[in-house]
């Protein structure tokens, strides 16, 4: 029964998708300078308190069973590895996934934040992708809203009691899926539109962002499930500890 | 095969086909780089050209942009390191199960033939 309306909403999205084919438009981080100034610090602000925290759970965490850092380590290479792979989206433009859903749901958001805010880093300075002085604002979407959001799925359907692997989809696809949500309401909020405001600036930008990321978020469900099995598999006494 | 060996082949074919759909589904699109329709849509919201006001330390440094092979060199770069890393936590963790699981074996295997030794004793 089940598995048939897994089949069921497989295929609504799949139509979900087709029928939102839009006009080019691509979009991923936050442009270097597109921030005012005041919105930069806003939100690295607001970020200060997750990644402070995320450090002290990852001494925390290490301090109780050393061997987590291995996985700590293969968690981060996740990130870098989802974060810097364009894929050709069904909008007819490239965007990457964030590969920040699997650190949400062994580490938690606050460490996740930790290996996200890494990686943002690391295309600011090289690669002009993304921005310093917006880093803030990329920050919160990917390494912070979206695995909260991921981490709540998570703990809500194990909670529900619902397959394992669905569950892990499932808060990956929408974790990925959300951070470009708050990156579109980021760029609405700093450039309303004249008519509409605020309103109808979200609309535009998840018209870009939301869009072209739906098939990738279902790669990355897809992505963070096969690596969940490969772990239930091979490093059963690493998740135990972390209790996974 | 194990099940889950099946299931995985599924899902990676999955994924790899969900990539590339687009690509052949949509021919003429530019499936051009990241942040541009990004600022169009800024410059379309304001009526007007938008100038950032910060440029990016490396474009400073380069005194323009980064060049399109370079840049995509770099992302190469961070892919590699990721992978790396994977892998060799992966390996790391495959190349254990395979030992621990040895040595389970070995051990029940020890411990019937003593039972047989004290059974025959």
């Amino acid at each position: 029964m089940l598995k048939r309306k897994e089949k069921l909403s497989i295929l609504g999205f799949a139509l979900l998708v087709m029928i939102a084919v839009a006009p080019v438009s691509n979009a991923m981080h936050i442009m270097e300078g597109y921030l005012p100034l005041a919105h930069c610090i806003l939100w690295m602000v607001i970020c200060i308190p997750f990644l402070v925290i995320g450090l002290l759970n990852i001494k925390k965490t290490l301090g109780e069973d050393r061997r987590t850092l291995m996985l700590l380590a293969l968690t981060g290479a996740f990130v870098f590895v989802l974060s810097s792979l364009k894929i050709p989206s069904v909008t007819g433009s490239c965007s990457h996934m964030t590969g920040t859903g699997l650190g949400a749901i062994l580490f938690g958001p606050c460490v996740t934040s930790i290996l996200g805010i890494i990686v943002l880093l690391f295309q600011a300075v090289l690669l002009a992708h993304g921005g310093l002085t917006t880093l803030g604002a990329n920050c919160f979407s990917m390494a912070i809203a979206g695995p909260i959001l991921a981490y709540a799925v998570y703990k809500l359907l194990i909670k529900m009691n619902v397959n394992k692997k669905v569950t892990v989809f499932l808060a990956a696809f929408l974790g990925d899926l959300f951070t470009y949500c708050v990156t579109s309401v980021e760029l609405a909020i700093a450039y309303p539109s004249e008519v509409g405001g605020f309103g109808a600036s979200v609309i535009k930008f998840l018209g870009i962002f939301a869009t072209t990321q739906v098939p990738l978020a279902i790669i990355e469900g897809i992505l963070t499930v096969v690596i969940v099995i490969a772990l239930e598999t091979y490093a059963r006494n690493e998740l135990k500890s972390l209790s996974f | 095969m194990s099940k889950n060996t099946k299931t995985v082949i599924i899902l990676l074919v999955i994924a790899v086909l969900i990539a590339i759909v687009p690509l052949f589904a949509l021919r003429n699109a530019e499936f051009g780089g990241s942040d541009d329709a990004g600022s169009q849509m800024i410059s379309e919201i304001q009526g007007k050209e938008y100038e950032p006001w910060f440029t990016p330390v490396l474009e400073n440094a380069l005194g323009g942009e980064l060049p399109g092979e370079v840049e995509s060199m770099i992302f190469c770069v961070q892919t590699g390191i990721g992978v790396g890393i994977v892998a060799f936590v992966l390996g790391r963790y495959v190349e254990r199960k395979k030992w621990t699981d040895k040595l389970q074996k070995e051990n029940k295997g020890n411990n019937v033939e003593q039972n047989a030794k004290t059974d025959m004793a």
